[in-house]
């Protein structure tokens, strides 16, 4: 029979929406509105998991968050897996599938339970202690072992199908937790005109109001929250989210929650995205997070069916679902007296266990006039039953509560317990509020605020609704007004409540005489007081070390039921009070949150921007493999019938060298230089002088950091007197940028000088070979091309058939070249005019890589030398530093290291069977067969096929390099198990005069 | 993540800045002689304070001004922001 453990009229389920699902292969029945885990009680199943180091049977302690034992693996429609999953938290929709975790081959026959009956070896620390010798078996044997045997579910393999987004948001007063005083505060705020967020993480709000039987105003206690939520909801002011978790508070009141948008949702577009992030930024927070329920411990107080009582009474009354039907209470306070009080009126008959002397408030009080049996001054003691609990032995305790005067055996299916109420004070923590002890409720609570944060209600260990109220009211109006200055006071309505007496500060169970239960502190880790006790007698006192060795609060649930009892016991057993012992930190995220979530839409192809040039489209016709060089898409070379890399680079680079190539150069950073002390200014970033720069007329330059290291090299030309157009690597364009607006405004502000971007504003081509002044008089009819007409470095404008376009006689490749900008809008007009009057010259467009090719053979530096490490010497640039002037970083070329005559120097590179390529990043070696280390004379820093030569040839920093020209040493690369002898040459392999260029 | 108000733009996320260092370092004049030691400190040697730190924040993903806060390195609360030509 299904759902017998359901009551008939009581929750908020909807029993008119039958819902299936699968649990462990198995089919049953719920309603709408039943978690995975209120679902799985109706139908009596409390064993859900083993736990992770013994496999134990375990069962739901929570119905919420706090959850140690429910994890479970879901398989969502089309999507693949999930593993973790808090089955208190899974909201039930039709075909759900979940399965236990880290058990084989099935939850109730698990092969790793064997774990359990050798409990012995596996103390606390055990995998320090056990698994260290011999060394070499960490990797091969225990590690895939423990691995497999201490499983978390299992990780997906597919990518996310779904949508993940971000939403960022401002408003005036965050209140986490919809309970009576986030209602209150949030109402009194938005009535005092302050922009309210409320978020909620469960389904329903209301929190305590819920369960509790109590009145507001004339109204019962869920009724009130009702009516509050509706009237939030039609505040144009107020934005209310259920099924949204704050977990975490950081800097500057930021806030960043996670709403869950999909899985609870039967047919979901496929626009839906799955869970949303918050990022709020909030004036004021106010954190409303309530308290969890903290266990008692006993021996063996971790079998299915043992179960917060508050849990128990959640599940009662939210869904309709009874725990078991001959319950046991076993409670230190008068809270769970309300568990008992409500088992009794749905007609199943509990027996309180207390472990106090008598209790007289009025809910004790309750419970005894309806003839609920209480067995006061007594203990559960022990409990049995291997897959679900069947009885329990209770103890009378003798007169200091070291033993027990008499034990007796009660049959029993569930046990609600309860050790009082630990408030939630994770996000008040993680703003920087140095948490303090409370004895009167044995926890810790807020105390000063460090930033904008206000913690109210429970949180901050006020339990009754009367506080909750009053606190909530009030401070929602003080924090509002502060921000709005407005004055709309709220009536704090009146209320009425149970009233409930002190609890008992004992917790921890002793054991009878040369008995050794396990008694769990936590379950999710299987942390016992047995390895606490170890851990403290082996010298970890730290609460911090303790934590660590025993793994106790590290599990996903991250001792949200356990933290307290472990800091307890410490204490106890250092006989220090607790705050000497101290709490471990709070960190968020306050629960698991999806790597989705946090990536949210930056994945693929939208993880980071992608440029392309205005002639992109004409290069992807054209069979162009691209490459990424930063942020931009550039072609790498244009592929011809079954050509690799190399025969296409080679291809291109040759008919440079031969004819003419056009490169699209438009990612060259290019930055706009405009103000009457231009000039200076590059005199002073620039290592050459540039004080008397013609107008018209380029110039190369290298830039320093002020330690002297190489920065970034480029051609800028004088446009006009007070107006220059400068060029920077692809690479360095937005850093170029950004130094030399700092020295502008920080350090020579009193200079005339404004630069700006200018890299998208141009689409570049580079025309280079031979025939490029040919081609360039074809594009430009009607000015003087000749190399008196347009000398090298020098600069015309013009146009290009209409088109204003600006010439720059540059070269990169060595080669007679022209680089042509117009508006990146006509780039594409440009591109087609030139290819189109290129053709009789046999014009080919070349990637980076013959770029790549042409450059390194020409001797000629680019990033892979210019890589942070060299100085103007190393890459042969000692004649372009000004003995005249200063410039920023020359100061530091004086320096020792600096000025030593053994530095390195960039050199060609050949090997000597010239056929063999040279690794990238290969080492420079005396002796290519010496043991490691091998002590490193330089590295080679770019190779190519060179096409002038026909063999390889790579450039390398070579220590004491200007001196080893015509030595033969070996290129080494243990990564690609290459070691070849090679020869040293000079860095300027093709045309070392430079009679090209000026040709 | 931080929230920094550029004295020109007003308050802004931290994502939009880059961080530049120590407000309080000064270059050395141009052409200046000056001891090595002087040089090392201006480009190495920089305080380390827990505390009150006065430094150069940049608005690169805005107003593209560089300009001065006063924050606390330890709680990163910010007392101030200013112009580069006003007082901290
Ligand atoms: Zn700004």
């Amino acid at each position: 029979m299904s759902q017998t453990y359901r009551l008939n009229n009581v929750g908020y389920i909807n029993r008119d929406k039958k819902i299936s699902f699968k649990f462990n292969g198995k089919k049953y029945f719920g309603y709408k509105g039943d978690t995975l885990a209120s679902a799985l009680l109706a139908n009596g199943v409390h064993l859900v998991g083993r736990s992770f180091k013994y496999h134990r049977p375990r069962g739901f302690v929570g119905a919420g968050v706090d959850e140690p034992n429910a994890k479970v693996q879901l398989y969502f429609k089309g999507a693949d897996t999930e593993p973790n999953a808090n089955a208190t938290e899974v909201e039930l929709v039709e075909g759900l599938i979940a399965r236990s975790q880290n058990c084989w081959p099935s939850v109730s026959f698990d092969f790793g339970a064997i774990n359990n009956l050798l409990n012995k070896f596996f103390p606390a620390g055990f995998y320090y202690k056990t698994f260290m010798w011999p060394k070499s078996f960490w990797y091969k044997i225990y590690e895939p072992i423990i691995r497999k045997a201490a499983g978390l579910g299992i990780a997906p393999l597919k990518p996310d199908p779904d949508k993940y987004e971000h939403k960022y948001e401002y408003c005036d007063v965050l209140v986490a937790g919809s309970g009576p005083s986030g209602l209150s505060s949030a109402l009194a705020a938005a009535k005092n005109g302050a922009r309210v967020i409320l978020a909620e993480d469960k389904v329903r709000f209301g929190g305590s109001l819920l369960t509790d039987e109590v009145t507001i105003g004339n109204k019962k206690g869920k009724e009130w929250a009702d009516e509050i939520i509706s009237q939030l909801k039609s505040m144009p002011n107020v934005i209310v989210k259920n099924r949204s978790q704050v977990f975490g508070y950081y800097d500057h009141n930021m806030m960043v929650m996670c709403e869950r948008t999909k899985d609870h949702i039967e047919n979901p577009s496929e626009f839906t995205p799955r869970q949303k992030l918050w990022h709020i930024r909030a004036k004021e927070v106010i954190i409303s997070t309530g308290s969890i329920e903290r266990p008692l411990t006993f021996g063996n107080n971790d079998r299915p069916g043992i179960i917060l009582a508050s849990a128990a009474r959640e599940y009662m009354k939210v869904y309709g679902v009874l725990v078991g039907k001959k319950p046991i209470i076993f409670t230190n306070n008068d809270s769970a007296y309300d568990t008992a009080i409500d088992f009794k009126k749905n007609g199943i008959d509990p027996i309180i266990v207390d472990t106090r002397n008598d209790s007289q408030s009025s809910v004790a009080n309750e419970a005894k006039s309806l003839n609920i049996s209480i067995k006061f001054f007594c203990a559960v003691v022990n409990t049995k039953g291997y897959l679900r609990l069947n009885s329990a032995t209770i103890g009378k305790f003798n007169s200091d509560k070291s033993d027990y005067e008499k034990l007796e055996n009660i049959s029993c299916d569930c046990i609600c317990v309860s050790g009082n109420w630990t408030p939630t004070v994770h996000l008040s923590s993680q703003s920087g509020n140095k948490l303090k002890f409370n004895e009167t409720i044995d926890a810790f609570i807020p105390n000063q605020s460090k930033q904008n944060e206000n913690t109210i209600g429970s949180a901050k260990g006020s339990f009754t609704l009367k506080e909750s109220l009053e606190d909530g009211f009030k401070k929602g109006f003080e924090l509002s007004n502060k921000i709005t200055g407005k004055n709309e006071k709220s009536i704090t309505p009146t209320s009425n409540e149970k009233n409930y007496g002190q609890h008992d500060k004992f917790w921890c169970m002793p054991l009878p005489k040369k008995k050794h239960y396990k008694r769990f502190v936590d379950f999710q880790n299987d942390v016992a007081v047995s390895d606490i006790e170890l851990a403290v007698r082996e010298g970890f006192k730290s609460i911090e070390h303790v934590k660590r060795y025993t793994t106790l609060g590290m599990a996903t649930d991250q001792g949200k039921t356990s933290n307290l009892s472990g800091l307890q016991l410490v204490s106890d057993i250092e006989k220090k009070i607790i705050p000497e012992v101290g709490h471990t930190t709070f960190r968020p995220p306050y629960t698991p949150i999806t790597i989705g979530a946090i990536v949210g839409r930056e994945v693929g192809k939208h993880y980071r921007p992608t440029r392309k040039s205005p002639i992109h489209e004409w290069h992807e016709k054209n069979n162009a493999v691209f490459v990424d060089a930063g942020l931009w898409l550039r072609p790498r070379y244009y592929k011809k019938g079954n050509e690799n890399l190399l025969e296409a680079s080679t291809r291109e680079a040759r008919n440079v060298r031969k004819n003419v190539g056009v490169c699209d150069v438009t990612s060259l950073g290019k930055i706009d230089i405009k103000g009457a002390d231009s000039a200076e200014f590059l005199n002073r970033v620039y290592t050459n002088a540039w004080m008397k720069l013609p107008i018209g007329k380029g110039r190369y330059g290298v830039m320093l950091r002020e330690d002297g290291i190489v920065f970034d090299d480029g051609t800028t030309t004088r446009i006009s007197e007070n107006h220059f157009h400068m060029t920077t690597t692809t690479a360095q364009a937005a850093n170029v940028l950004s130094h030399l607006e700092y020295y502008l405004q920080v350090v020579w502000p009193e200079l005339d000088v404004n630069v700006v971007s200018a890299t998208e504003q141009w689409a570049g081509a580079a025309l280079a070979g031979p025939n490029s002044r040919k081609l360039l008089g074809k594009l430009f009819k009607n000015i003087d091309v000749s190399n008196e007409g347009i000398q090298f470095m020098g600069y015309k404008e013009s146009d290009l058939f209409g088109v204003p376009a600006r010439i720059f006689r540059i070269s990169f490749s060595g080669e007679l070249a022209y680089e042509i900008n117009v508006e990146s809008d006509y780039g594409i007009f440009m591109w087609k005019k030139i290819i189109e009057l290129g053709k009789e010259m046999n014009i080919e467009p070349y990637g980076t890589e013959a770029l790549s090719t042409l450059r390194i053979e020409m001797g000629h530096v680019a990033g892979s030398e210019i890589d942070g490490r060299v100085i103007s010497s190393d890459l042969s640039l000692e004649g372009m530093l000004s003995k005249k002037k200063d410039f920023i970083g020359k100061r530091s070329l004086f320096r020792e290291a600096f000025v030593n005559p053994n530095r390195e120097k960039i050199v060609g590179v050949i090997p000597i069977d010239k056929k063999t390529m040279i690794p990238e990043g290969s080492h420079l070696v005396n002796d290519g067969n010496a043991t490691l280390p091998n002590p490193k004379l330089g590295h080679v820093s770019a190779s190519c096929w060179s096409v002038e030569y026909n063999n390889p040839f790579s450039l390398a920093i070579l220590k004491d390099g200007k001196n080893k020209i015509g030595e033969k040493l070996y290129a080494v690369s243990p990564l690609k198990n290459k070691n070849i002898p090679v020869e040293i040459i000079s860095s300027h392999y093709v045309d070392p005069k430079g009679e090209r260029v000026r040709s | 993540m931080l929230e920094i108000k550029c004295p020109y733009c007003g308050k802004r996320s931290q994502n939009e800045f880059s961080y530049g260092g120590d407000a309080k370092i000064k270059r050395p004049e141009l052409g200046k002689e000056i001891s090595d030691k002087e040089w090392d400190n201006f480009v190495y040697y920089r305080d380390n304070p827990k505390g009150k730190h006065s430094e150069l924040w940049h608005h690169i993903s805005g107003c593209r001004q560089w300009f001065k806060v006063s924050r606390d390195t330890a709680s990163h609360e910010i007392f101030k922001t200013a112009k580069l030509d006003e007082d901290l």
